[in-house]
């Protein structure tokens, strides 16, 4: 077993960023980077909005700059995941081996009901790692719609990363989903590779900024079907087929695709904290600067003689901080999910002095 | 000059071609666990080391190996490759390529040895 002052949970922006403080606050700390570390940024190429890299830099890099940094000042980076925790006491218990026979890829396939008998299965095991303070850091997943064939055919003509595949489809017919800022950016990461797009619109306009809307709505391989929905995927070893609805009059119609592209956001990444943190209805980390109704209620619940909030990035359980995406609902940057990070770095030092 | 079907990096994955591709599987006299990778992709940056390092433990039972897939778009296209990573594992069953196993995205090393598990039983870690 592994005693640590502070444990931080993900590695994307926020958690190295948390590392990178809570290092060089001499707290030694200890981040789960999980197997596949790096978070959302290592499917992307070029960044281009972080600040500092004029030329933009390509988001594997940053990741793993992100991560050698935290090293240097003495974090350790342990590539497992976490698979089960316990706040219900201090020092907090947490649990980073599998039983036997199932892997990481199992838990994030598996439906709450099996993540709920898995935890129980884990947690009549001995922990492996106790920690004075827990930064959760564990960030966001691409959100799926739920239609039949969009499952089976992932990987095989469905992809939630049009940046990463994109070049599958050279000359090929293709469809976006989605409305907001992430739908345009794969649209257009799709112009330069295929046929044609068809973006899917539910609604009668789209969430995106101005900017990106007329940079689709402007180009020729560009089609915007609006008050549009995906029913179906159909295919035969990959996609061949999709079913299209109009949301208005309720027709259908099936049209003949290769590649189908899911962007209508992200899904907190909190499966294995429901019952340990409290979460909004979203399943996203509600901490006392939640941009929300119930966050405004934990600030003022947490109020200092001299008016202050304290310590604005603790989670309902005291000891327990949160940040990055798995917290923010509105920004969605790396740098917000960066400084989140060294919030609740600071956070936690302060909070561990004053215990 | 460097031979393609024998060029290997640093601990021994063997990367193969649009021209060596099945010569090279069919020659194995092994199953042959195939990394479909791109050098833009940041999974299969994660899944590069890890594949270098089941290369050594495996050598002599299964042969690791990677394609390109920018540089290598017909073996690409063949095999079906519509996201990457992906890993296959074929065996040659009378004379012909038979896949046996296909995992698409980056599942993590326990991911890899449990495929590797499956077509070489007695590997001990």
């Amino acid at each position: 077993m592994q005693q640590t002052q502070v444990a931080i949970i993900g590695s994307g922006p926020s958690g190295y960023t948390a590392a990178l403080y809570t290092a060089r606050a001499n707290l030694a700390p200890l981040l789960f980077a999980g197997e596949k570390s790096g978070g959302q940024l290592m499917n992307t190429t070029d960044i281009e909005n972080y600040p500092g890299f004029p030329q933009g830099i390509p988001g594997p890099q940053l990741m793993m700059d992100m991560r050698a940094q935290a090293e240097r000042f003495g974090s350790q980076v342990i590539d497992q995941y976490v698979t089960a925790v316990d706040f219900s006491a201090k020092p907090f218990k947490l649990w980073t081996h599998f039983p036997e026979g199932t892997t990481g890829e199992m838990l994030e396939k598996a439906t709450p009901e099996e993540i709920t008998q898995f935890v129980k299965t884990v947690k009549a095991t001995p922990h492996d790692v106790e920690a004075d303070a827990v930064i959760l850091s564990v960030g966001a997943q691409p959100k799926m719609l739920g239609a039949p064939g969009e499952k089976e055919f992932l990987g095989r003509g469905v992809s939630t990363c049009a940046v990463c595949d994109a070049a599958f489809f050279r000359e090929k017919s293709t469809i976006v989903v989605g409305g907001g800022d992430t739908a345009m950016e794969d649209t257009l990461a799709l112009t330069k590779f295929v046929k044609q797009v068809t973006l899917l619109v539910r609604g009668d306009t789209m969430r995106a900024s101005k900017v990106m809307q007329d940079r689709v709505l402007h180009h020729p391989k560009v089609k915007v079907l609006f008050q549009t929905t995906l029913k179906e995927v159909k295919g035969e070893g990959a996609v061949k087929e999709v079913v299209l609805k109009n949301t208005v009059t309720g027709a259908e119609e099936t049209q003949v695709i290769d590649g189908v592209f899911i962007a209508i956001g992200h899904t907190p990444m909190t499966q294995l904290f429901a019952q340990e943190v409290s979460l909004d209805s979203h399943g996203f980390i509600l901490t006392r600067q939640s941009l929300s109704a119930m966050g405004i209620e934990m600030a003022r619940l947490a109020l200092t003689d001299e008016g202050k909030v304290g310590f604005p990035t603790m989670t309902s359980v005291e000891g327990v901080f949160a940040a990055g995406d798995v917290v923010d609902t509105r920004y969605w940057q790396a740098v917000t999910a960066a400084a989140q990070g060294c919030q609740a770095a600071i956070d936690a030092e302060r909070w561990l002095e004053k215990r | 000059m460097t031979d393609s079907a024998t060029k290997t990096s640093q601990t021994g994955a063997i990367h193969l071609t649009d021209a060596t591709f099945e010569q090279t599987i069919k020659d194995a006299g092994m199953p042959v666990f195939v990394d479909f990778f791109a050098e833009w992709c940041g999974p299969c940056k994660l899944a590069a080391p890890i594949v270098e390092k089941l290369a050594g433990e495996y050598q002599g039972k299964a042969m690791i190996a990677k394609v390109d897939t920018d540089e290598n778009r017909d073996v690409a296209i063949k095999y079906g490759i519509m996201s990457i990573p992906t890993v296959i594992i074929f065996t040659v069953e009378d004379g012909k390529i038979k896949e046996v196993d296909r995992k698409i995205g980056f599942p993590g090393e326990g991911g890899y040895r449990q495929m590797l598990g499956k077509v070489v039983p007695e590997h001990k870690e």
